[in-house]
């Protein structure tokens, strides 16, 4: 069945100041405390050339992780538009976490398991705290306007600058 | 939970760790960051000590709201005695440092003793490590930080270091984490340096367990819409603090020259739009960053657009450095400001001390009082961006007769040049001002006069003073959380009910400080910012600890009069011009002579600032000498102060 909308975390890298706010929230929502450890987002950074890249799971429609279960606990939830852990069947094998290309898949070591996003149920709280908008929640088909219409301006500008050469 | 975080005492002698847990009496009493920092300076520093030998102690704290779900709680504070002053040391800084110590199962480190050799800290988790750190000496900061991620094999590892400067005991050598979040005033890298003590190194996976997760969320949203909503921090996150040196150069606020001007014209090239160009070229437009949990992001990123350092990542410039690197020397370029702000970063030197020294140097070499034998051959002239970076390198490498001799800090270099070069030197206690000229506001000059560890505008500093808000306004902010009936004026050129500003502001900063956020996120640039009416909420979500407004009032008013005791016992004394709640003469005797109708011919009125003074200290529950009242002491529970409890 197709879902009404079909909505993902977008993350716009370069709006990111690196403040990391988004980690500490997403810990406190899932486990009420504060360490980034926990969080399901993570935000990459090479300080030395002031680049900030928050990384979370991309809910893969055709996910490694999912592939690599062994024991079938991880599944698409369509309705939430999801991959998510059924813990009742999870073995903590940690085959997930080394399979996931994003390293997105993450292993708690004080609850010695494997957490990744769940969107919140709909509501993530790193895009509600994301004041730059670095992190956005939007339809997944949408997620290519902005940046089409960027490389088609770039392109009209191309073809001004070829044409002023003739 | 945030209040089991622990001290740890490290002796640096004897290679002995000790951890201790923080008894909740006397969290009440100094919750946290500086507050508790004092404490620990007051019990654990001897009196008289020698600020570079192994008796003096360095402390590294988060505040109590460090790492919690409260907004911009990132802020690192440092104390020591101080190589600069004599008095006390204190800075404060932002980035990722201080969370990261939180995680790792600690508020607060006391740093005794001398390492035979150059060594770090690794702090991981609850354990603590004395490591080598001889192939790290004579690294520049940010070498230093990524080459002990590289060795401990760890990115998120987030280390406070010395550079070139803190090994070469320049006494105003700073302590740096991250790019440029550095721990400037006082010299506090310079007690590391003493210590042989290159970085801290930390790294914590361990929870914070906080009161009311839930509520606290919300309420961390609200805050931060609060912060938010202020136009003040929205201007500061498109052009970060040079949107304050611009404003404050229009209207004629800015030493210049030395202090010979108070306004720096045909200054177009360093104005804040035209280093958020440079940013916008060289990083594109999203070039702000920020600290841990902040929603301001103040910090610019830029590469150095021309000059030998043509390409150099940075952050900043911040307001200081185009004071240090522009106003104060008399140059206007963009590229020497950004230069000078990385070169500073890089050494690890404090850039409103290097800047404001080598102005001091520059005008005595005007007047003669320096020469070309001093400066072994420099033409130290005032506009001479060349000579301006050189000298930067001389203070660091402590290299040719002048560069040595401004590496000692301020008063001993003018007793060592002689003639009258005192006269010249815009100091309070031992440090220079930053470069800002306080002459037309007594508000700001009684703040400078009376921060106590030395000038400074960010301990007592009631910058709103200079908004005219209406009467009513400033009533309601400086009439809590205790009553306060007496005068106030919102014009800025009166002496009216400033002392009780001063005193609030003092009460607000050291509160902050203790909580361990941002004090852009409270009243100080913006009147509409959290204070202490709004903190007993987060407090409490967050750590469970309840507090009233007066309470964290009292909180703040011991944490400074337990500074003023540390001064008192050092050697403060009220008139002393070198050690004293005082100014530079030039405030009383050389009057404005650009700026705004409402600034230019202002000078300070000696008798109207006595008068301050006075009241202040009366405020305070002080004596006439600025000595506390036995009463004001019992009200502060400070009578059995050293009480040794930790």
């Amino acid at each position: 069945m197709q879902p009404a909308t079909m909505k993902v975390l977008k993350i716009d890298f370069e709006k990111c100041t690196g403040c990391r706010l988004c980690e500490l929230v997403c810990a406190v929502h899932h486990d009420g405390v504060s360490n980034p450890a926990r969080s399901r987002i993570r935000v990459v950074k090479w300080e030395s050339e002031g680049l900030y890249i928050p990384m979370a799971c991309q809910q893969c429609q055709d996910a490694p992780c999912m592939q690599g279960c062994p024991v079938g606990a991880i599944t698409h939830n369509w309705e939430q538009n999801r991959v998510e852990v059924d813990y009742g069947l999870c073995i903590g094998c940690r085959t997930c976490v080394a399979v996931c290309p994003f390293g997105a898949m993450h292993f708690n070591t004080i609850d010695r398991k494997v957490i990744k996003c769940d969107l919140c149920n709909g509501d993530p709280q790193c895009v509600r705290f994301c004041e730059v908008k670095a992190v956005t929640f939007v339809d997944a088909g949408d997620e290519s306007l902005a940046r089409q219409r960027t490389a088609a301006r770039r392109l009209h500008t191309a073809e001004g600058k070829a044409a002023a050469l003739l | 939970m945030a209040l089991n975080r622990k001290i740890a005492y490290i002796d640096l002698s004897t290679n002995t760790v000790e951890t201790r847990p923080i008894p909740l009496e006397i969290r009440k009493k100094f919750l946290g960051g500086r507050g508790l920092d004092a404490y620990l300076l007051y019990n654990h520093a001897p009196a008289g000590c020698d600020p570079l030998g192994p008796e003096n102690v360095l402390i590294i704290s988060a505040g109590i709201l460090t790492a919690t779900c409260a907004s911009a709680s990132a802020r690192t504070h440092i104390m020591a005695k101080s190589p600069l002053t004599g008095l006390l040391g204190s800075t404060n800084m932002g980035g990722f440092f201080a969370p990261e110590l939180a995680w790792a199962g600690f508020h607060h480190l006391v740093i005794k003793g001398k390492a035979a050799g150059p060594v770090y800290l690794f702090i991981h988790n609850g354990e603590i490590e004395i490591r080598d750190a001889a192939h790290l000496w004579g690294k520049t900061t940010t070498d230093t930080q990524w080459a002990i991620r590289s060795e401990l094999d760890d990115e998120e590892v987030k280390s406070c270091v010395i550079g070139p400067a803190g090994e070469n005991l320049v006494r105003f050598a700073n302590v740096m984490t991250g790019i440029k979040n550095a721990g400037g005033r006082t010299g506090m890298g310079c007690v590391m340096g003493s210590k042989n003590l290159k970085a801290v190194a930390v790294r914590g996976t361990l929870d914070i367990r906080l009161a009311h997760p839930a509520q606290a969320l919300d309420f961390n949203k609200k805050f931060i819409d609060q912060i938010t909503s202020a136009k003040v921090n929205q201007i500061q996150g498109k052009l970060g603090t040079p949107f304050i040196w611009g404003a404050t150069n229009c209207w004629g606020g800015l030493r210049t020259n030395n202090f010979q001007y108070n306004q720096l014209e045909d200054a177009d090239d360093i104005e804040p739009e035209r280093l958020d160009e440079i940013a916008t070229e060289t990083m594109g437009p999203h070039h702000m960053a920020a600290c841990f949990g902040c929603q301001v992001h103040c910090r610019a990123q830029y590469k150095i657009p021309a000059g030998p350092y043509a390409g150099k990542y940075d952050e900043g410039p911040e307001y200081t450095s185009l004071g240090a690197f522009g106003a104060e020397a008399g140059c206007r370029s963009a590229v020497t400001v950004l230069t000078g702000n990385h070169l500073v970063d890089q050494y690890g030197m404090d850039n409103l001390e290097t800047g404001s020294l080598i102005a001091w140097a520059m005008e005595l070499f005007e007047k003669g009082i320096l020469t070309a034998r001093e400066t072994d051959g420099l033409d130290l002239r005032f506009g001479n961006d060349e000579a301006l970076l050189e000298m930067v390198h001389r203070i660091c490498a402590r290299q040719g007769w002048l560069g040595d001799t401004l590496a000692d800090g301020g008063i001993p270099a003018a007793e060592k040049i002689g003639n009258n070069a005192f006269d010249y030197l815009i100091q309070v206690k031992g440090m220079n001002n930053l470069h800002s000229d306080e002459r037309a506001t007594p508000a700001l000059a009684l703040n400078v006069a009376t921060s106590s560890r030395g000038s400074d505008h960010l301990r007592s500093r009631p910058a709103i003073d200079l908004y005219h808000l209406p009467e009513e306004v400033l009533r309601k902010i400086y009439g809590t959380p205790v009553p306060y009936d007496g005068p106030l004026s919102s014009d800025h050129t009166s002496y009216t009910g400033k002392p009780w500003m001063v005193f609030w502001q003092e009460n607000c900063y050291m509160a902050v400080d203790c909580l361990g956020i941002c004090k852009y996120h409270t009243v100080f640039l913006g009147a509409t910012l959290p204070n202490f009416e709004d903190w007993p909420r987060v407090i409490e979500l967050n750590t469970g600890l309840k507090l009233s407004p007066t309470d964290i009032w009292q909180i703040a008013e011991r944490g400074n009069m337990l500074e003023r005791l540390f001064n008192l016992r050092e050697g403060l004394t009220r008139d002393d011009p070198k050690k004293g709640d005082t100014l530079n003469h030039r405030y009383f005797d050389e009057p404005c002579l650009r700026g705004a109708p409402d600034v230019i011919g202002l000078s300070i009125d000696r008798d109207r600032f006595n008068a301050m003074i006075d009241e202040f200290y009366e405020i305070k529950g002080l004596d006439k000498n600025g000595l506390p009242e036995p009463r004001t002491l019992e009200r502060l529970g400070l009578a059995q102060e050293p009480s040794h409890q930790l």
